[in-house]
């Protein structure tokens, strides 16, 4: 269980969000809204640890985050604007040291499995500069299916993915909170996501 | 429904091996930027003997602060690339969130910016020191001096560059931050070869030079990681 209680947000001079609150359960979904600006990367970060709350604490299992520290990121997925791909290196190469990063082991056969089912089949062994976004989106997304996390943090998840990979991927979303996960997510399209307790979070300026 | 059953986690030094493996594999693919400090070194140490002219006398006395001031500046030239790509695409995000130690992480990257940028002008340097009529010896100690020199130098840069991170104009302030740091090796590794050239021996050079390197090996990488978790806030 995630809690989060009266979490505020500075940046710069301004305030984005002050006495924030929020509950997730096993199996639920919240789904962060708001203009640009509004404090959504901002607040996806503080989930994650990244970046310190102006006020407010976070919970994790009734611990606060900061106490747990590598106990809660073994359980917290982010994905950010930033794919964190190396250009260089090609899909499979990505994909493996971004799990051996997180302290995971994939094998070869595991990885090139994994790529065919973000479909990314036969585009294994190419560089990711010569990827699309939305490919590189792909390779990323990969994550999703191999990491032990049971919180995802999403940060514009559908970006620059085509149709039947935002399908696939509401349905990645909603298998992980059927099988009891949580998901926070930011979007700006409209995407149906089954399962799970759907709670929205609207952040004003 | 499947993730559970294709992944293990791995060990500690299984996490260090695999930030190691990586820097070196994407090393490997940016070959230039490997190569434009290593040919850095060589041209700075032989543009010296070249303006001076053949004064084997002088030559042997300026060849240890030469040769360590040129591989201070060859290895502050690749520094300020050791966490800007990692930065800039969200890798560094990711290893901030990754379960292993931080500090193990950004020890693998000091571990692969000393094989790809410090080993180098080690194995490098008794050949340029040729140019300087330097006994053989002498070279020697040299190449010992630089060997635990440019840990040395990889350690103490990495907190500079974790310090410079995001920083416009980042670079000049890195070079700032890190050479006044540097001095202390400085005086060491190019003391150990004049010490042994003038007949003193170099072993009490090298023994601090061994100590300060002990010392950053400890330190360094817990700095780096306090600057970096600012630095990504």
């Amino acid at each position: 269980m995630l809690t989060a209680t009266d979490l505020a947000c500075v940046r710069g001079d301004r305030r984005l969000f002050a006495g924030l609150g929020f509950t997730l359960e096993s199996g639920g979904r919240l789904h962060v809204t708001g203009a640009n600006g509004s404090g959504k990367t901002s607040l996806l970060r503080i989930l994650c640890g990244l970046s310190p709350a102006e006020a407010g604490e976070i919970r994790w299992q009734g611990e606060t985050i900061a106490d747990l520290g590598d106990e809660y990121r073994k359980t917290v997925l982010y994905l950010g604007h930033h794919n964190a791909l190396k250009e260089e290196l090609t899909a499979l190469e990505n994909l493996r040291t971004t799990a051996a990063l997180a302290g995971v082991a994939v094998a070869d056969a595991q990885g090139v499995e994994l790529l065919e089912r973000v479909g990314l089949a036969g585009r294994e062994e190419l560089p990711v500069r010569f990827l699309s976004q939305g490919q590189k989106r792909r390779v990323a997304l990969a994550r999703l299916l191999w990491s032990p996390a049971s919180l995802w943090i999403l940060d514009e998840p559908f970006v620059a993915l085509d149709s039947a990979a935002v399908t696939w991927l509401a349905e990645i979303v909603s298998g992980h909170l059927r099988g009891g996960g949580m998901a926070v997510l930011t979007s700006h399209q409209e995407v149906a996501i089954g399962g799970g307790v759907a709670q929205t979070l609207k952040l004003s300026p | 429904m499947r993730k559970d059953a294709t992944a293990q986690p791995s060990g500690t030094f299984g996490v260090l091996g695999a930030v190691v493996r990586r820097d070196l594999l994407l090393a490997l693919r940016r070959k230039s930027e490997v190569l434009t400090s290593l040919f850095f070194f060589v041209i700075v140490v032989s543009l010296f003997p070249l303006g001076i002219g053949p004064e084997m006398g002088l030559l042997r006395i300026i060849a240890p602060g030469v040769l360590w001031v040129a591989a201070l500046l060859a290895a502050m030239l690749s520094l300020s690339r050791l966490f800007a790509a990692d930065y800039s695409d969200g890798t560094l995000e990711q290893m901030l969130l990754s379960p292993a130690p931080l500090g193990l992480l950004v020890t693998g990257k000091i571990i692969a910016h000393w094989l790809v940028a410090g080993l180098p002008l080690v194995l490098i340097a008794p050949l340029l020191g040729l140019q300087y009529d330097l006994a053989p010896r002498a070279l020697g100690v040299l190449m010992l001096s630089l060997l635990i020199g440019t840990p040395l130098l990889s350690l103490l840069g990495a907190i500079g560059a974790a310090l410079t991170l995001g920083v416009r104009g980042g670079g000049v302030l890195l070079s700032l931050l890190t050479l006044p740091l540097y001095i202390p090796a400085l005086i060491f590794g190019a003391g150990a070869v004049e010490a042994d050239i003038s007949g003193l021996g170099a072993a009490g050079h090298l023994s601090l030079l061994a100590a300060l390197l002990a010392l950053a090996a400890f330190f360094a990488p817990w700095a780096t990681t306090a600057a970096l978790r600012v630095a990504l806030e």
